[in-house]
């Protein structure tokens, strides 16, 4: 059984789990050159939106966390900064530009609002932006300070870092397809 | 305080030659409002009169009211206001469930939005109006919420957007789209629209042939949070509706509620609400000429301008904690008083400031490609500012010379030597130009303000209205006493009404409040000041180029905190 052919095999085999660990590696380059180069899309509504513009002003400067190239565009970004009140009107359209990013791609909640509706527990306002896509970190404060968002975006390089799994993104089905199952809280199957 | 206690007598004798004595019913408010009663079919004639020939040439605000226990239901409540004598009267007529008034489109332009919101949040009807569509909330909403009897927190979903629409007027050909035109589509979630800006459009070739906004994207229920909220309570909501300038408005909102308790707060109070208002208009200043300029391609201007902002925020920080919403003032004076040396560091900054305002100047005004984006673009007249209901820089810039710290000055501003810079030709240059004066003008202001600080207490004592400070609250019998009670009880001013308006850094800030004598407002309308302005905006920028509108919506610096509520 011991044959010289198959101790060579064994070796090959070894060789080729060698590579894999390889491979995995690579991965922890594309996770490095990802977290430090995560292009936002300000989705700023309201005043949490103003206190963006200080994050990526001169004082705060995203730009040492490498998150500095703000894309207006969907399709060029991959971390919405979802930053103010989302009311229900909104809600579609939050949607359609979560939609229209490209994988792999991250949802940073900016304030309470944004994370719960805050202390508009009103009529007109979505309680939470979770309730239509996957949030990856909740920043609270109303509106929190440029500090803390720094924190959140530190906080998801770590996720990207980590690989850490996020459930409530892979069972994510889009509410618009799913037709009315809008309320459905992020992390649980949405049957289509 | 001197206030005129009876109605006007010229204008009621004349009011009652032409209509008749049975007509009207006049009445003037304890706090000095005055108020004309009509019946609702009277409306459109009288509020002509008023404006034709009583010289109240601007409608401030219309607006609707609920008392679902009376027979007619609904009030529909119109404010207007006498530019030669900077006075002001309401109207107030009664309209059942289902039944309608005149619009008074014909008479003002402006009322058109106002009136719509009232059919949206209440369901009145306008007749007449060439548009009354849902304003504020989504397309799929039903029921008007802001009736008494529709629960605050009924959320009702939305997965749909309304495509394409235009607006209904009969010379055009409503939602009905023309082959030869490009139609586009911009916002809400667009960098030049600010947020939540929606703004239709029909092209031909770079030229709007027409264009429609839709707003409400930001529609927080302010009104009705602030229906089911304490009075103390509303003063974080009313930070959010101008969040350039959050603490204009809690001096706004408390000083209608002061008035309508018929307190004066002490004269540090004033000095420091002088400031804290002075700096926010700084501030929203620097948000709207730099994203201004961001939205014609200067970057730079707003990031130096934004070192400026970064200090005030750091002045409010060492005030009260917060940057951005402070909700610093109390229903009666101040949060807390202003730490050592606090005055020392606003006049620090206001030399800095000043630096800055010049190298802004130097940087836009004088740029020549600026320039040439903003001269003689999309200029709008001083009737047409009038009629629109244009207040605030924007009025200023198409030259008609009404300020309130100016014409009804609160807080000692009139012992303030400060000028109202006033432009020529209304156009988007006119604006900045006008924006960046006033930044210069509130920087005398602070700085007189912050040398004369008045010594004494930082708010009124009375102990059913401020809250006992706390090493009473937890060192005496007393303090404890009065903290329950004003908790538990609640501030409670005597049932009436009031309309007060301050000078934001947009324009007239209104607060109609109608107290029924309990611990939440009855009813609580803001008149934002970019509400007015922005519905003027598809007639401005018709058969402008594309570019220009960009241009314009950045130089009206809607706010979308105020404009949704």
């Amino acid at each position: 059984m011991n044959s010289p052919n198959t101790q060579l095999a064994t070796q090959s085999v070894d060789d080729m789990s060698r590579s894999l660990a390889f491979t995995s590696k690579l991965d922890a380059l594309a996770a490095w050159g990802q977290r430090n180069s995560l292009w936002p899309m300000p989705y700023g509504t309201a005043c949490c939106g103003i206190e963006l513009m200080s994050v990526m002003g001169p004082k705060y400067d995203l730009a040492r966390f490498g998150a500095e190239v703000v894309r207006f565009s969907p399709r060029q970004s991959d971390l919405l900064i979802v930053a103010g009140t989302i009311t229900e009107k909104m809600a579609p359209v939050l949607v359609r530009i979560y939609e229209q990013m490209l994988e792999p791609k991250y949802v940073i909640s900016m304030g309470v609002c944004a994370s719960s509706g805050g202390f508009y527990r009103a009529y007109h306002v979505l309680q939470g932006c979770d309730k239509v896509i996957p949030v990856d970190v909740y920043v609270p404060g109303c509106p929190p300070t440029p500090e803390a968002v720094l924190d959140g975006i530190m906080t998801l390089q770590k996720m990207i870092k980590d690989r850490t799994p996020r459930p409530w993104k892979d069972h994510w089905h889009s509410p618009m397809l799913t037709g009315g199952s809008h309320a459905s809280p992020a992390g649980t199957v949405v049957a289509p | 305080m001197s206030l005129a206690m009876n109605f006007p007598e010229v204008l009621k004798s004349d009011l009652i030659i032409k209509f008749g004595t049975t007509e009207f019913k006049f009445t003037t408010t304890p706090v000095g409002d005055h108020v004309i009663e009509a019946k609702k079919e009277s409306i459109p004639a009288l509020l002509r009169y008023l404006k034709e020939y009583a010289g109240f040439n601007f409608l401030m605000d219309v607006c609707g009211v609920d008392y679902p226990n009376r027979e007619k239901r609904f009030d529909v409540v119109y404010h207007l206001f006498n530019l030669k004598e900077s006075s002001r009267v309401r109207v107030k007529t009664q309209v059942a469930e289902g039944g309608s008034v005149q619009t008074v489109i014909p008479i003002w332009k402006g009322a058109d939005w106002f009136e719509r919101e009232a059919f949206d949040m209440f369901g009145i009807i306008f007749e007449g109006h060439p548009n009354l569509r849902k304003i504020l909330t989504h397309h799929e909403f039903v029921g008007h919420p802001l009736r008494k009897d529709y629960e605050a927190d009924a959320q009702q979903h939305c997965l749909t957007m309304l495509p394409v629409h235009f607006n209904n007027t009969p010379e055009q050909r409503g939602d009905q789209l023309d082959s030869r035109f490009v139609p586009i589509n911009i916002g809400p979630s667009h960098p030049a629209m600010h947020g939540t800006l929606r703004v239709m459009a029909e092209l031909d070739g770079e030229t709007i042939v027409r264009a429609n906004c839709d707003i409400g994207f930001l529609h927080r229920c302010f009104e009705k949070m602030a229906e089911t909220h304490p009075y103390n309570q509303v003063i974080p909501f009313t930070d959010r509706l101008n969040y350039c300038s959050a603490p204009m408005n809690n001096v706004g909102y408390c000083k209608t509620v002061e008035r309508l308790l018929g307190v004066e707060i002490p004269a540090r109070a004033q000095t420091m609400r002088v400031i804290l208002c002075e700096l926010s208009r700084i501030i929203d200043h620097v948000v709207s000429v730099g994203t201004g300029g961001l939205d014609l391609g200067a970057l730079t201007g707003f990031f130096h301008l934004f070192t400026y902002r970064e200090k005030v925020y750091n002045l409010f920080e060492k005030l009260c904690g917060a940057r951005l919403t402070v909700s610093m003032t109390r229903v009666g004076g101040m949060a807390q008083d202003a730490p050592d040396g606090w005055f020392t560091d606003v006049l620090t900054f206001c030399d800095e400031v000043s630096d800055g305002i010049d190298e802004i100047t130097k940087l836009l005004l004088e740029n020549k490609i600026f320039i040439k984006r903003t001269q003689g673009i999309c200029p709008v007249s001083k009737e047409d500012a009038i009629a629109w209901g244009y207040t605030g820089p924007l009025l200023r810039a198409s030259g008609v010379n009404l300020d309130l710290r100016k014409s009804n000055p609160y807080y000692g501003y009139e012992n303030y030597d400060f000028d109202i810079p006033v432009g020529a030709n209304g156009d988007i240059y006119d604006r900045y130009l006008v924006r960046i004066e006033e930044m210069r003008q509130s920087v005398r202001i602070v700085r007189q303000a912050c040398k004369n600080v008045p010594g004494g207490d930082y708010t009124i004592r009375d102990k059913g209205i401020v809250l006992p400070e706390k090493k009473d609250v937890y060192g005496n019998i007393e303090g404890l006493m009065n903290h329950f009670m004003l908790v538990i009880k609640g501030l409670r001013p005597p049932a009436g009404e009031i309309y007060d308006a301050t000078e934001a850094a947009n324009g007239e800030l209104g607060f109609y409040l109608i107290s029924d004598g309990s611990a939440n407002p009855y009813r609580l309308k803001v008149r934002p000041p970019c509400f007015a302005i922005y519905q003027s905006f598809p007639t401005v920028v018709q058969g402008a180029m594309l570019a220009d509108a960009i241009a314009t919506v950045a130089s009206m610096n809607v706010i979308a905190g105020e404009l949704d509520r």
